[in-house]
């Protein structure tokens, strides 16, 4: 149950900076998805809490034990972090047990119950004498699970694990990896660019751009109360109309729409901004209803449990919307009513 | 940690090169400076190096047009062509040598030795760009199609211009053989660098000429080989995404297909079926006046043997160094590689008459003995050696020694317990190579071999001396078949880098 701190990592690539004073937290026994999109520096901040990047400055401690601090770096070798690689990277002339038992004393690589232990936990039981090239995508990358979760490590980085897979395998092997982790109390960490394996896998999810954290909170306050556009933007879809606040309520294009004010929004004088909305906040109505601002359908992508509808507002110079229905799906050209569910959350444009 | 085995490498790389220096400082400025400005010094630089522009722009003509022809006509026999135009480069020089000599004596001076060197360089050139022909991404040429160039303007402006870096690089390997070889040029009598220096050597107490011209042929090819290794950088090709590139289109050759097919069986005659059959003659003719047979195994044994010292001694100084240039790169490990290269532009006559000088002054115990003969090997092979390991170990993937790291292990049993166990094939075949160039090596196996030992190679060299063509010939044969195995595994792993993709 070890927690990880990084205090204002800074690190770079010859002049680029990468990191530029990332701060975390990691309670012991939780996972922690750090969300980004590609460039963004997590993987190098993955590295360089394992040891692989040395960081210009900041500090990493683990279990309020030192790791890297002005003075002071521990190689990867001591720091008792294991490494979940994006491809796996078992070791090609070891079968699974060998792979498995890699990173235990001398004495318990033979023989152990540990490594029939952890093959077991990710569900690979009776494949200690496979090879590496014998296995699946998906089966590799468990054992490379199996591999880190052996020693019992304080802390457990998982690097983009599962990019590598099928979209089918992917479901499976996140909530299995999630039931191994849980099951070992292990803390960890889970570097991904997926906003979906962010949100339904991790205790808390931080997203990352441009070299340091802009949000760190549990999935549900990332999704309903980004702390601006941009974390708005990258852990879903949204609907971002012009709006004046006005109290409580904002005034939109689809009319008065409750409002909360975002986190960085400053300062009361501040009322022309943005109205962020998820696409299922809005909902569409046969024409003929009454409520609701009119409009029609541009075009439709089902997705089987849902589907996305473009809309355009017959009014307002055709702003386009888009609308997630799992009702009955409307078909390209139709009228329709679209209203407001929930409140929106308001964006000045001066924050 | 491995600086220490890796400097070691590096002193025995610098051994011969440093010892010859000394040598000739002792001589003086003004005796040095008088055997470098005489007239016949002189025409001796410019016969070798009009032997090797001569040798390297037919290599060059030869061989890129036999890889075109290979991997990019509808010539008939494409794909035996493809094989056998390769072979050649199982044939010494010296065997090729033994082979025109007797069946056509006038075939000797400068037409004999381009001749014969031609024909065993050529593949130098061929390999690479016939490689290179294969790797060239089809694509792009569509493009410059659908920008309006014609097929034949494609071919020079977008097909030739990628292969230029192959071309270039194997020229330069050619005109470095032709430069160091000994055995064609003194068989074939042709007073080029190497064979005036072992007659200089031999002829004469005063070995301070030998040494003076050794280091000046050292110049040469030491400004060959950084020319070649210049060569070697910035032909990387920018493709997005990974995958297979598709199959290169094939041209047809219309009328021509007939006469292109005749010059490539010219080609392979002249390189490969008349040197064979030649030997076969030979060793047919040698049959009936009855084999040595007592002598051939002695002989075949004490190859065997050398090579085999030899290779476990290169093997052993190659490691450090190889892992090393692949893993921890810095300044000092850049001068340890370096300076272990030296082999690579010494030709072997001149390591063999450094460490002949050394063994009569300073290593007198070892003179005349094994030790000194694998020394020399070592300094000669130990450059093939460091890059079959730094091959293999740049193969193993720098992520999975990183799990390794993570799981508790120290630099040191990573390289123990993940690098060295996944690089062990390469290292062995680098190590097989290397026992295989042993055996065919001649110079230096010349001046060190132990008093009264003969090897194949030294056998064929003293019975063609005397004319015993037809006793000379089995030792050839033998030779042909050593060098052969090396080939073929060089060809498959050059066929087995275009399947795989990565």
């Amino acid at each position: 149950m070890s927690a990880l701190a990084v205090r204002g990592l800074h690190a770079s690539f010859g002049d680029t900076p990468v990191l530029r004073g990332v701060d975390l937290d990691v309670p012991g026994g939780t996972l922690t998805a750090v969300l980004g999109p590609s460039g963004c520096g997590k993987t190098t901040l993955l590295r360089a809490v394992a040891g692989f990047v040395r960081p210009d400055s900041g500090t990493v401690l683990v279990d309020n034990q030192v790791l890297v601090a002005p003075g002071t770096d521990v190689p990867p070798e001591r720091r008792g972090i294991a490494l979940v690689p994006q491809e796996g990277s078992l070791f090609p002339h070891l079968d699974v047990a060998g792979n498995v038992a890699f990173g235990l004393p001398r004495e318990q690589r033979r023989g152990s119950r540990r490594v029939a232990e952890v093959l077991e936990l990710v569900g690979l039981a009776g494949y200690a004498k496979r090879r590496p090239d014998e296995l699946s995508g998906g089966q590799q990358q468990r054992v490379a699970l199996a591999r880190a979760l052996a020693p019992d490590p304080r802390l457990v980085l998982l690097d983009e694990p599962f990019s590598a897979l099928d979209a089918g395998l992917r479901g499976a092997i996140r909530a299995d990896v999630r039931t191994a982790l849980a099951a070992t109390g292990a803390t960890a960490v889970l570097v991904t660019h997926d906003q979906d394996e962010a949100l339904s896998m991790a205790d808390t999810v931080a997203v990352m751009d441009d070299g340091v954290v802009r949000m760190h909170a549990t999935p549900e306050q990332v999704y309903t109360g980004p702390v601006d556009l941009g974390v708005a933007r990258f852990v879903g879809q949204l609907v971002e109309l012009p709006a004046r606040l006005d109290g409580t309520s904002a005034r939109t294009v689809l009319g008065e729409v409750a409002a909360v004010p975002g986190e960085r929004h400053t300062g009361a004088g501040e009322r022309t901004g943005v109205l962020a909305l998820r696409p299922e906040q809005l909902r569409l109505h046969p024409a003929e209803t009454g409520a609701g601002v009119p409009a029609r359908v541009e075009a439709v992508s089902f997705h089987g449990h849902d589907a996305t509808v473009a809309v355009v507002l017959e009014e307002s110079a055709g702003a386009r919307l888009l609308v997630r229905t799992t009702g009955p799906t409307a078909a390209v050209g139709d009228r329709v009513r679209v209203t407001v569910e929930g409140p929106g959350l308001f964006f000045a444009d001066h924050a | 940690m491995l600086l220490v085995p890796g400097l070691v490498t590096a002193l025995v790389a610098l051994l011969p090169i440093g010892y010859l220096l000394v040598r000739t400082a002792e001589a003086g400025p003004e005796r040095v400076w008088e055997i470098v400005v005489r007239e016949r010094t002189l025409t001796l630089v410019l016969r070798s190096l009009a032997l090797a522009g001569t040798v390297t722009a037919l290599s060059v003509v030869v061989g890129v047009g036999l890889a075109v022809l290979a991997t990019r006509t509808n010539v008939p026999g494409r794909r035996l062509l493809a094989v056998t135009a390769a072979l050649p480069l199982a044939i010494p020089s010296y065997v090729a040598a033994f082979a025109w000599i007797s069946a056509f004596p006038s075939v000797s001076g400068f037409a004999g030795t381009v001749l014969v060197l031609t024909a065993c360089c050529y593949p130098y050139v061929y390999l690479p760009v016939a490689a290179a022909m294969r790797r060239i991404d089809p694509a792009v040429e569509e493009v410059a199609r659908s920008l309006g160039r014609s097929p034949w303007n494609t071919f020079w402006s977008v097909t030739a211009r990628q292969l230029r870096p192959a071309a270039a690089s194997g020229a330069l390997l050619v005109a470095l053989y032709a430069l160091s070889d000994f055995g064609a040029p003194s068989l074939l009598r042709f007073d080029a660098f190497t064979r005036v220096i072992h007659a200089s050597y031999r002829s004469s107490f005063d070995r301070t000429p030998a040494a003076v011209l050794s280091l000046l042929l050292v110049a040469i090819t030491v400004a060959i080989t950084v020319a070649e290794a210049r060569t070697r950088r910035g032909s990387e090709r920018a493709r997005v995404g990974g995958g297979v590139a598709r199959r290169p289109h094939t041209v047809g050759l219309g009328r021509l297909r007939w006469p292109a097919a005749t010059l490539a069986v010219a080609v392979v005659t002249v390189a490969l079926v008349f040197p064979i059959a030649s030997l076969l003659y030979w060793f047919a003719t040698g049959l009936s006046s009855g084999v040595d047979v007592p002598d051939l195994a002695t002989s075949a044994l004490n190859t065997f043997w050398f090579a085999l010292l030899g290779a476990v001694l290169c093997t052993a100084l190659a490691v450090p160094v190889g892992v090393l240039a692949a893993r921890f790169r810095g300044r000092s490990t850049a001068v340890i590689e370096h300076a272990s290269f030296a082999g690579h532009a010494l030709p072997g006559i001149v390591v063999a008459l450094a460490l002949v000088f050394f063994g009569a002054r300073v290593a007198q115990p070892v003179y005349q003995r094994t030790p000194l003969l694998v020394l020399a090997y070592a300094v000669l092979f130990v450059p093939a050696a460091i890059g079959a390991v730094r091959s293999a170990v740049t193969m193993s993937p720098v992520r999975t020694e990183e799990a390794a790291r993570s799981l508790g292990s120290t630099p040191w049993q990573v390289l123990r317990r993940v690098t060295l166990p996944l690089a062990a094939p390469g290292i062995a075949a680098g190590a097989a190579l290397v026992l295989l160039t042993c055996m065919k090596e001649l110079p230096a196996t010349l001046l060190l071999r132990p008093t009264g030992a003969d090897t194949l190679a030294t056998s064929l060299w003293t019975e063609t001396g005397v004319a015993a063509y037809g006793a000379a010939a089995p030792y050839g044969l033998a030779l042909v078949v050593l060098a052969v195995l090396p080939t073929l595994a060089l060809m498959r792993s050059q066929r087995a880098g275009e399947t795989d993709p990565s």
